[in-house]
């Protein structure tokens, strides 16, 4: 699934950098996502994945560097000299096609599947009621869930909540979907639906960005792998090159972690 | 031996039911105003600016500081002088109202804080305005979360209509106190009047526990 294209990326993070107070959580970031590739990152814990992730989508304003989605300014004002935020306006502008997918699902507990699903349909691309129910009992039949439309997230399981999460996500048309850990929340049992939705996804042609610690979801689906520790990228490459080439020292034994939580005999 | 004159209450049933009527009005009125101007003052409260969070801060502080007495005199008496000339019923509810706000703004923000930050996170990348996500996530929620604490500020605001009595609106405490002082009937005009209180708590409590009930469905694991 390489692509070679020559588009110009959907997201591109140029020597980003990232401080909370005076810790720096990411140092230099540089990535380039193009149309349909699949990103995966990955890293141990505390390593700045989630805070990378927030920062394309602008939940945390990033504090040096650029980031550009599809070629515009991501929060700030470029063309000063001193960085200014963007309005909230233009902010939603830059971000109109992006979705995210939390570890936490985050519906709105209050409005039922479809309530959840349509409500930016109504309220930020402006169709009507109808229109919008239309649209969202599709998207939910295409996320499995066309029966549970009219029941509130409180009575759905985990798996089917992160499956509305993602219709929430769909209906809005992104062009790029940011995924935060999307199945660590989930029993295990219930990983493999969502994973499955993902792979559909991607098949389809989504261009994705996903923090994960499903190897085997990386190794399969992803175009890319960026390994990610103490807020810098230590490697990047396709998932023969992560899980199979030379690799560094620290990435050699991040996975030989993994291995070994997830041996179960000898 | 004490004996009740129930013909006394009953001979002055019609002016005891209008006063029963106007502090039913002036609880209904000052409760809504005060939510209303609640809420302003909770996302003031919350607000990261200085210049609009410091004097909010100063309102309820000062609110919450002082008698509901003397907030009530200062406007009906002290209003005047700053060309504000207000009926004792108008000053009554609006100072009730300005009470009422103080407390009713301390719950919501507690409200508004005890909404999980991720659901704004999700609404806010799904391109949802600051004043939808108030309206259409914050509001609904928190709610049915302090619905308690504001049947508990209702019940409150409803027994303080009685200081309304001092500057001679006409409600249930000025009417009963009135009748008492000139038949004597201590004991029948004030037990009626305290049983009226208690149930008005007791309708306010019982319709903050169906409103709580309708509005907490989605909560419920079965459908
Ligand atoms: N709001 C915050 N304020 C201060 N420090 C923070 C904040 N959010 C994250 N950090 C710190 O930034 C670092 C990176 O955190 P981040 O959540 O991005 O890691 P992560 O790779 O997603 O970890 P995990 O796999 O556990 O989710 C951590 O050291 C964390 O303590
Ligand atoms: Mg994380």
């Amino acid at each position: 699934m390489n692509k070679q294209t020559q588009d110009s990326p959907i997201v591109e993070v140029q020597k980003m950098s990232k401080n909370f107070g005076t810790t720096q959580v990411l140092k230099n970031v540089d990535l380039k996502v193009q149309p349909s590739e699949v990103m995966c990152l990955i890293g141990p814990s505390g390593s700045g994945k989630s805070t990378l992730l927030r920062c394309i989508a602008f939940l945390e304003q990033y504090s040096s560097g650029n980031i550009y989605i599809e070629g515009e300014m991501l929060g700030y004002n470029d063309d000063t000299d001193i960085r200014k935020l963007t309005s909230t306006n233009e902010l939603n502008h830059v971000r109109r096609n992006m979705g995210m997918v939390f570890q936490q699902f985050n519906l709105w507990p209050h409005m039922t599947a479809l309530g959840n699903v349509t409500e930016a349909l109504v309220r930020v691309k402006k169709l009507s009621r109808r229109e919008a129910d239309e649209k969202g009992h599709a998207i939910l039949k295409k996320v499995g869930l066309a029966e549970r439309a009219l029941h509130y997230p409180a009575q759905l399981s985990g798996g089917q909540q992160q499956r509305v999460a993602i219709a929430r996500s769909l209906a809005m048309e992104p062009s790029v979907m940011l995924f935060d850990e999307p199945t660590s929340a989930l029993d295990p049992e219930l990983v493999g639906e969502v994973l499955q939705v993902m792979k559909d996804l991607a098949k389809d042609g989504m261009t994705m960005i996903v923090v994960t610690h499903e190897m085997g979801f990386a190794a399969q689906v992803a175009d890319t792998v960026v390994f990610l520790d103490q807020g810098e990228i230590l490697m990047k490459g396709s998932p023969k090159e992560i899980f199979q080439g030379e690799k560094p020292p620290r990435l050699e034994q991040f996975l030989k972690n993994y291995m070994d939580r997830n041996a179960f005999w000898e | 031996m004490m004996t009740f004159d129930a013909q006394l209450i009953l001979n002055h049933l019609p002016d005891i039911a209008s006063g029963f009527g106007i502090t039913i009005l002036c609880t209904l009125i000052a409760c809504f105003i005060a939510m209303l101007l609640g809420l302003v003052v909770a996302l003031g409260l919350m607000s990261k600016a200085k210049i609009l969070r410091y004097p909010v801060r100063l309102y309820v502080e000062i609110i919450r500081g002082t008698p509901f007495l003397i907030q009530l005199f200062l406007l009906y008496y002290g209003g005047p002088s700053i060309g504000l000339y207000l009926e004792p019923i108008e000053a009554g509810i609006f100072a009730l109202a300005c009470n009422g706000s103080a407390y009713y703004a301390e719950l919501f923000r507690a409200g508004f804080n005890a909404i999980p930050k991720g659901q704004l996170d999700a609404a806010k990348i799904i391109g949802l305005s600051r004043l939808q996500i108030i309206v259409r996530i914050q509001i609904p929620q928190m709610m049915v979360l302090i619905i308690p604490g504001l049947v508990n500020v209702s019940i409150i605001l409803g027994k303080e209509t009685a200081i309304l009595s001092i500057v001679t609106v006409p409600e249930l405490a000025f009417v009963l106190i009135g009748i008492g002082a000139e038949t004597y009937a201590y004991a029948e005009t004030l037990t009626v009047l305290a049983v009226s209180y208690l149930i008005l708590a007791e309708l306010t409590s019982r319709f903050g526990g169906w409103t709580e009930k309708r509005l907490s469905k989605y909560m419920e694991r079965s459908i």
